[in-house]
């Protein structure tokens, strides 16, 4: 099983998704996270979904709980990057991707992040 | 036609990928392939989970008109589903999911056929036409 790695520049994390996800990675990319924002306690997550060919209704569901987890640490987290085929077909699959934010590409979101009150 | 085992997560990788290179082959828009290919995700995840493992059929068919399509089928052995209706109802779940999965994925594609009695296992047979 792929591992996805998370990088942290500033106060924030940072992780792009390259690999073809199966629901397993997606549930050790979530523990993953918890444990570096404890750890780091960083304030923001960016995940940069540009490589993501498809999100379905597990992938979508998980990274919505990634954003609620890291409210539960004091950070928001940003989806980035996401493709027109995609948004299109998570609308049409029926999931809003709620409580988390997102951007068109990694610049954007890093300055959502820092733009926050 | 091509069959696949679900027999494991990355099986369900693999029948992803495969869906992926038969509608793009097959002259599915983009948008169409994502659409096919998150439907297929869906059930080849069904199958696994709620049917304890099974098999993904990928065939390239042609309309009476002409047009070209790509017709997935999955079938298990599993326990199969008591309530028709209510599996393909949007919110309904009869796990931890969030009930998006039979229902959503019928949105996805063009025609969409679910067989399934209690014991007998479930087959869903879907295609996605190109335009």
């Amino acid at each position: 099983m792929d591992q996805v790695p998370i990088l942290k520049i500033g106060q924030t994390l940072f992780v792009s998704i390259q690999i073809d996800l199966q629901d397993e990675s997606v549930m050790l990319l979530q523990e993953d996270l918890a444990a570096e924002l404890a750890a780091t306690a960083a304030r923001g997550v960016i995940i940069d979904i540009t490589a993501v060919e498809i999100v379905d209704s597990f992938i979508g569901r998980m990274l919505a709980t990634i954003g609620s987890i890291s409210r539960l640490f004091d950070a928001e987290t940003v989806i980035v990057g996401m493709r027109p085929a995609v948004a299109i077909t998570l609308t049409e699959l029926g999931l809003s991707l709620n409580g988390v934010r997102t951007a068109l590409n990694a610049e954007k979101g890093l300055a959502l992040l820092n733009g926050r009150t | 036609m091509d069959e696949l085992p679900i027999r494991s997560g990355d099986d369900v990788v693999r029948v992803r990928q495969h869906v992926r290179n038969a509608a793009a082959t097959s002259g599915l828009s983009l948008v169409d392939q994502t659409k096919l290919v998150t439907a297929a995700s869906e059930l080849a995840r069904n199958t696994l989970i709620h049917g304890g493992g099974g098999v993904a059929r990928v065939e390239v068919v042609k309309s009476p008109t002409g047009r070209t399509g790509i017709k997935l089928h999955f079938a298990d052995e599993g326990p199969g589903i008591p309530d028709l209706n209510l599996a393909l109802t949007d919110g309904w779940t009869s796990g931890t999911g969030l009930g998006l999965g039979l229902s959503g994925s019928r949105r996805l594609v063009d025609e969409f056929d679910l067989k399934s009695e209690p014991g007998a296992g479930t087959s869903v047979v879907v295609v996605k036409w190109s335009r």
